[in-house]
């Protein structure tokens, strides 16, 4: 079976294999940030702090135990939902920009922590064994990445999800219609820092080097950038986002020296022409059912 | 020591300070985090930069060439990349300035390259003064007497005239503003070229300061700045001075004492642990919100 899986892989150009991860990876991260930013409405610049927090948990938990690695990214996922909700009870009571800055100090401190940490050979980053997994790692992170759908589709419509959006609209008054809001909003954010976690732990293993000073503020925006551009609030719309955001700098990247430029200029006119995202206010459900002829075209009753 | 120390962190905090206003200004009137700001400080280094090494100019002139130069790229990014997003999410006016910043400081490493540039010997004599056991250099000095002539300034600008006046009015409410018949377009333009202009001239002086302007210099002055203004209360132009200093200060005193690997760290700590404590800042009003 792994024989079988591997030769399956190995077809695929490496270079391609790992743009298709880099993808995996990426929407991984932004299905966590849309639960805290797009369906919570709670602004956080920090993705990428928990992502290291998971990085370096995952990474050195195989370092000095080598548990199975599955095993490993649950471990990971919780011990960054715990810290997340740890930090999110006190600064969850601030609102908007204050909330937004508050966890953008609080990445650059973890960021400063890990510059410092002995144990995680401060500045110099860590080297990361290779993964013990049953199944190739590509394959593997696309398993986490279905199950990581799945699971965010779930909670988007089960009563905690729709607790969420309640908070999102009008925090006031969902918490008059009796919605404990503190909570469900640490909740979210432990929910969308595990799944940082887990990708944080993908990618230590999957690039096999980590540093601390990858996971800078820039991380953490070009998160963001990929939910925002997706369209906030869905998850095809992240899943697309970061497709279209983690593989544009490598399809940029013919034109070498002056594809920042152009990705910067890209992120401006995209929001400019498209301000609620690619997939802003489209409607999934609606366009299925229209291609298979369920309902007539044009616009329905809002 | 201590008196030593304070001056370094008063020079510092005031470079803080200036960068702030234009975070805090802009704010005031948009609620847009500029995040573009720590790139137009840095641009303006460069512009004072170029100006100081090609054009033998003084370092006077070279402030006020940066400032009219960014006055004019701020007004220019809005109008390109914040106008047409006034009246959608707050969060795609947040990504384009990101947008734009990733441009501007890609642009500046393909134009001027990766290493850091320093400022020619000549630009500004430096002499030590001795005041007790300190020795302030004129540098410093140079640094607290521009920032506060320009803080001064602006506080002229923002409190007795006219277009000052529609600032203030366009922050309290900006549609009941646009009804009385202010121009809000040209009050948001003047803002940004306010706040850019500050920013350039924060840009000159601490590359005259540290003699080293990099393509990456915005990132993290930007970041402090706006923890700066958001700990002064965003949006009240005496809390991001405030706020600038107290960073300043308390940055210097942080190295002094022995934590120097983690100076980016002690702003961000110290920011947290305010807005625990007063949500809105030092100086920030308390919002009540309305049902």
């Amino acid at each position: 079976m792994a024989d079988f899986l591997n030769s399956m892989v190995a077809l695929v150009d490496p270079y391609m294999m790992q743009i298709l991860v880099n993808v995996g990876i990426a929407i991984v991260l932004a299905l966590g940030l849309n639960v805290i930013v797009g369906l919570t409405g709670q602004l956080s610049l920090g993705h990428a702090a928990f992502m290291s927090i998971g990085a370096f948990t995952s990474a050195m938990i195989t370092i000095k135990t080598g548990l199975p690695f599955s095993v490993n990214l649950a471990l990971t996922g919780v011990v960054t939902a715990i810290v997340a909700a740890m930090i999110g009870f006190p600064i969850l009571r601030l609102t908007g920009d204050y909330l937004a800055i508050c966890t953008l100090g609080f990445a650059e401190i973890v960021k400063v922590f890990f510059l410092n940490f002995e144990p995680t050979n401060k500045a110099l980053g860590l080297t990361v064994p290779t993964a013990k997994t049953i199944v190739p790692m590509p394959i593997y992170v696309w398993l986490i990445v279905l199950l990581s759908i799945v699971l965010v589709t779930f909670v988007q419509s089960s009563r905690f999800g729709r607790a969420l959006k309640a908070i999102r609209e009008d925090e006031i008054a969902a918490e008059a219609m009796g919605i404990n809001t503190a909570r469900y909003k640490i909740q979210a954010f432990a929910l969308g820092s595990f799944l940082a976690g887990v990708g944080g732990g993908l990618y230590a293993h999957f690039l096999s080097y980590i540093n601390p000073s990858d996971f800078g503020f820039l991380k953490s925006v070009d998160i963001l950038a990929m939910i925002v551009l997706g369209g906030l609030g869905s998850v095809p719309g992240a899943v697309i986002g970061s497709s279209v955001l983690a593989s544009a700098p490598e399809f940029l990247r013919f034109m070498s020296q002056y594809r920042m430029l152009v990705y910067g200029a890209l992120l401006v006119f995209l929001m400019v022409f498209r301000p609620n995202g690619l997939l802003g206010g489209v409607n999934f459900t609606d366009l299925l059912l229209r291609a298979i002829g369920r309902k007539p075209a044009g616009k329905g009753l809002k | 020591m201590f008196l030593q120390q304070l001056v370094n962190g008063v020079a510092l905090g005031s470079v803080y300070a200036l960068i702030a206003l234009g975070y805090t200004m802009v704010y005031g009137i948009i609620t847009l985090i500029n995040f573009a700001h720590g790139e137009i400080f840095m641009v303006g280094a460069f512009i004072g930069l170029l100006l100081v090494s090609y054009f033998k100019v003084n370092v006077f002139v070279a402030i006020l060439g940066a400032m009219i130069f960014c006055m004019l790229m701020g007004v220019i990014i809005e109008l390109i990349a914040y106008r047409a997003l006034r009246k959608s999410s707050r969060l795609s006016a947040l990504i384009s300035a990101i947008g734009v910043s990733i441009f501007l400081s890609s642009l500046a490493l393909m134009v001027f390259g990766a290493d850091a540039k320093g400022f020619p010997d000549t630009a500004f004599p430096v002499h030590q003064i001795k005041v007790g056991s300190a020795d302030i250099s004129t540098l410093q000095l140079l640094i607290i007497g521009v920032a506060a002539a320009l803080m001064i300034a602006l506080e002229f600008i923002v409190q007795k005239t006219k277009i000052g006046k529609a600032m203030r009015a366009t922050s309290e409410d900006y549609n009941t503003a646009a009804l009385m018949g202010i121009n809000v377009n040209r009050v948001i333009s003047f803002t940004f070229a306010l706040g850019s202009a500050l920013a350039a001239a924060g840009g000159v002086l601490v590359g005259v300061l540290f003699n080293a302007v990099s393509f990456n210099m915005g990132l993290m002055a930007g970041l402090k700045a706006f923890a700066a203004a958001v700990l002064g209360g965003i949006g009240s132009i005496p809390g991001a001075m405030l706020g600038g200093l107290l960073l300043g200060v308390s940055e210097v005193f942080g190295v002094a004492i022995g934590y120097s690997s983690y100076r980016d760290a002690i702003a961000f700590t110290i920011l947290v642990l305010v807005l625990l404590v007063k949500p809105t800042g030092l100086l920030g009003q308390k919002i009540t919100k309305k049902v």
